[in-house]
């Protein structure tokens, strides 16, 4: 990205021997690399429009309307019908307790323990790249495939409970997790947080590198025990990569589906569902497309605001 | 010019040319599907299913070879899990084969949404098995090669440990019996739940293996006069005896809320005493057990055993430009000895008489001539409206809820209201 030359306009601080009286005569080549950059944009561009905004803008018109996915009927527009249900909806409140209950635990434990990773593999020793390959390894695997495999640790008799049983000598006999509606949703909380942790660790990391190591050394110098070293010098040090980790969190627990849809499909008793599954599960199941855009549509600005308050916390305050 | 603009320039280009010919070729494979030539297409579900595969793309060999062909009939075969998909977003497009493939309680659905035109065959249908043939306000949409029972599987040794009747087309278990022969069996001490009703089942499975017992309950999905609405039928006082009796086969330590993935392998390998399953599974079983199985009518639980009717169909779209020789190909390919041939393959039950005689198994005194009985007696269809898709989702999570613990009133309450409000939604779905 920062090779990306994209001409900016600077003609107060010529690079040739340009007068500045003259602000309309451009550098040579200036139009050629107006266009390459303009070249250069073009396809992500497009394709962004083509299969993001315009699907999304299309979206926001059809929570209006009570367009179907099978129907002879024309589309007729209905006003906020399909909010007006969705607010009345139990369930459409439950997901979003469920989700706001995923996002509290999982963002300060999933960034927590990435950075505590993060910490113990930003060390020079032997063998670190296989730690940093352990780590990262759930990242590359599928959440699919990842949420299958629990499914059969999660199970009754499944690896989880026999490791449970077999440690404390028969006294602890697991619960059916994912069957449970009190132990549903944290086992997808844990599942969750061990798949996504070593991507966070990872940005964790590139900020840890970023700390010039003299201001360790003049910490040291101090005589700034380990714990000072942290407090002062490293995490003043991670503010911007604090910010990056927060809001990709934030929006990736809230936009909480993969999980679900394979191991409980919102179930028992709605204790997993949440806003995606939901929009889905109208959208494509019962074939109410409306219903659906209504449902992401309201995803939509609940996110917007999330992030909005984020950057505001997060601001530079200068 | 500037040579790393050039570069540029030529990667945009080629990226443009490439997304362009995509779409091209999408465009491309889809415009060949119904035009009028003498080449038509014919869309099926069983892509993963090579048997019943093989089976179709002989009947097919067969029509094109004979000399009255009206035209060649091109298979294009989906997996299953995508397949309702792809015709849903062919439809959008305007780009529907002329032949599809249909699962039966799609087909008021699909007909009301105008993706399907009524069938004109010369072949007769009335002696099909009634559930084979897709009817929806007068009219025929769909005709199907076999259909599926559900039935009780047991171990006659394991019966006659327990000292429990083997129930028959005769004289099915009541629900009294039923219960004594699960408490007899579960004393047995062989398993910790003798009964596997495949409850880890999602999608179709829910309305299809469960709403029988809720119909011999007296209840039903839907108030199927008018089709109007479900209020007093799947929360009146039979539907939730219905899910209390349901919900008690949990609690009694009877069955697993949640079974394991493949019922039929727990049951071979006696983690089971008594399946409840369909007639697909009746081979395998026969094989690993031999005389031992038993084959059961499901449970009379007031109203005589249900079973669902109606498996995957055959149908012409509304858009086909040479609806005449699809017509004409489903008209040949209902002869006996193809209805036995796709029969014999996908081990279901033949549409006719005529294509069971020609299969030992399912001909008069065969081993599986129990489900056809099963399917001409308890076979009830599931409700024949374009809402049944909607109502089927609703049901499917109202039996998983009471599973799990949920008040049955309250959850059948939710359904119908959920029920109501899509066909009132809907305009009622009138044509």
């Amino acid at each position: 990205m920062t090779t990306t030359q994209l001409p900016s306009r600077r003609p107060a601080v010529p690079a040739t021997s340009a007068s500045p009286h003259t602000p309309r005569h451009r550098r040579p080549g200036y139009l050629r690399e107006q266009l390459s950059g303009w070249g250069m944009i073009a396809p992500a561009a497009v394709l962004l429009l083509a299969f993001v905004f315009l699907p999304a803008i299309l979206g926001f018109g059809l929570a209006f309307t009570n367009a179907r996915l099978i129907s002879p009927r024309p589309v007729e527009f209905v006003g906020t019908d399909n909010f007006a249900r969705l607010f009345a909806d139990p369930t459409f409140w439950r997901a979003l307790l469920n989700v706001s209950y995923f996002a509290v635990v999982v963002v300060p434990v999933q960034s927590g323990l990435a950075l505590a990773m993060a910490l113990l593999i930003n060390k020079k020793f032997r063998g670190v790249n296989f730690f940093r390959t352990i780590y990262f390894l759930p990242v590359v695997t599928s959440m699919v495939v990842v949420s299958l495999l629990w499914l059969f640790m999660y199970r009754k008799d499944g690896l989880i409970n026999e490791l449970l049983s077999t440690f404390s000598f028969g006294l602890i006999q697991g619960a059916d997790w994912l069957n449970d509606p009190a132990t549903a949703m944290p086992a997808i909380i844990a599942l969750s947080i061990w798949q996504a942790a070593g991507f966070h660790m990872i940005i964790w990391l590139a900020g840890l590198q970023s700390i010039s190591g003299e201001l360790y050394e003049a910490a040291q110098l101090d005589g700034a025990s380990r714990w000072h070293q942290f407090r002062y010098v490293t995490w003043p040090g991670l503010k911007h990569t604090r910010s990056l980790v927060l809001v990709t969190i934030t929006i990736q627990a809230l936009g909480l589906f993969d999980q679900v849809s394979v191991m409980t499909q919102g179930g028992p008793l709605d204790s997993t569902t949440t806003i995606i599954y939901e929009a889905v599960r109208s959208g494509f199941k019962q074939q109410e497309t409306s219903y659906a855009s209504a449902i992401s549509l309201v995803f939509f600005v609940l996110v917007l605001l999330i992030s909005a308050v984020q950057r505001y916390l997060t601001r530079e305050k200068d | 010019m500037n040579k790393r603009f050039t570069r540029i320039l030529a990667t945009s280009i080629a990226a443009a040319a490439l997304v362009g010919s995509l779409g091209a070729c999408g465009k491309g494979s889809a415009s060949a599907t119904s035009d009028g030539t003498s080449e038509i297409t014919m869309w099926t579900h069983n892509a993963g299913n090579p048997e019943e595969l093989a089976a179709i793309k002989s009947v097919v060999d067969s029509y094109n070879k004979s000399g009255a062909a009206k035209a060649q009939i091109k298979v294009q075969a989906f997996p299953q899990d995508s397949y309702n998909d792809s015709v849903v977003s062919a439809a959008a497009a305007g780009k529907l084969p002329c032949i599809v493939d249909i699962d039966g309680p799609n087909v008021p659905n699909w007909a009301w949404a105008k993706y399907l035109t009524p069938l004109k065959l010369s072949a007769d249908l009335s002696k099909n098995l009634p559930s084979t043939v897709a009817k929806w306000e007068g009219q025929t949409y769909a005709v199907g090669y076999y259909d599926v029972a559900l039935a009780m599987l047991a171990r006659a040794s394991d019966l006659k440990a327990a000292g429990v009747r083997a129930a028959t087309v005769e004289k099915p278990w009541t629900k009294e019996e039923f219960q004594d022969a699960l408490t007899k069996l579960k004393a047995l001490g062989k398993w910790q739940y003798p009964l596997d009703m495949g409850t880890a089942g999602s999608g179709e499975w829910l309305p299809y293996a469960y709403s029988p017992f809720l119909q011999s309950f007296g209840a039903d999905l839907i108030n199927r006069d008018g089709f109007q609405s479900a209020d007093g039928t799947l929360n009146g006082d039979k539907a939730v005896a219905w899910a209390e009796w349901f919900r008690g086969l949990a609690d009694q330590g009877f069955m697993a809320k949640k079974s394991g993935k493949d019922s039929t392998q727990d049951f071979l390998n006696n983690k089971s005493g008594l399946l409840y399953t369909g007639s697909w599974a009746a081979d395998k079983a026969r094989t690993a057990l031999g005389k031992d199985l038993v084959v059961m009518p499901t449970v009379d639980l007031g109203n005589g055993p249900k079973v669902g009717g109606a498996s995957w169909q055959w149908g012409v779209t509304s858009g086909c430009k040479n609806a005449d020789a699809a017509m004409d190909y489903l008209s040949y390919s209902l002869k006996p000895e193809n209805l036995a041939a796709v029969a014999k393959a996908t081990g279901t039950i033949p549409a006719t008489d005529e294509a069971a005689a020609l299969l030992p198994a399912f001909a008069e005194g065969g081993a599986n001539r129990i489900f056809m009985e099963f399917s001409r007696n308890y076979a009830v269809m599931r409700p024949e409206t374009p809402a049944y898709p909607f109502i089927a989702t609703e049901y499917g999570k109202a039996v998983q809820d009471i599973l799990a613990g949920a008040d049955p009133k309250t959850v059948l309450d939710k359904a119908v209201k959920a029920i109501d409000a899509n066909i009132k939604s809907n305009g009622g779905y009138k044509n």
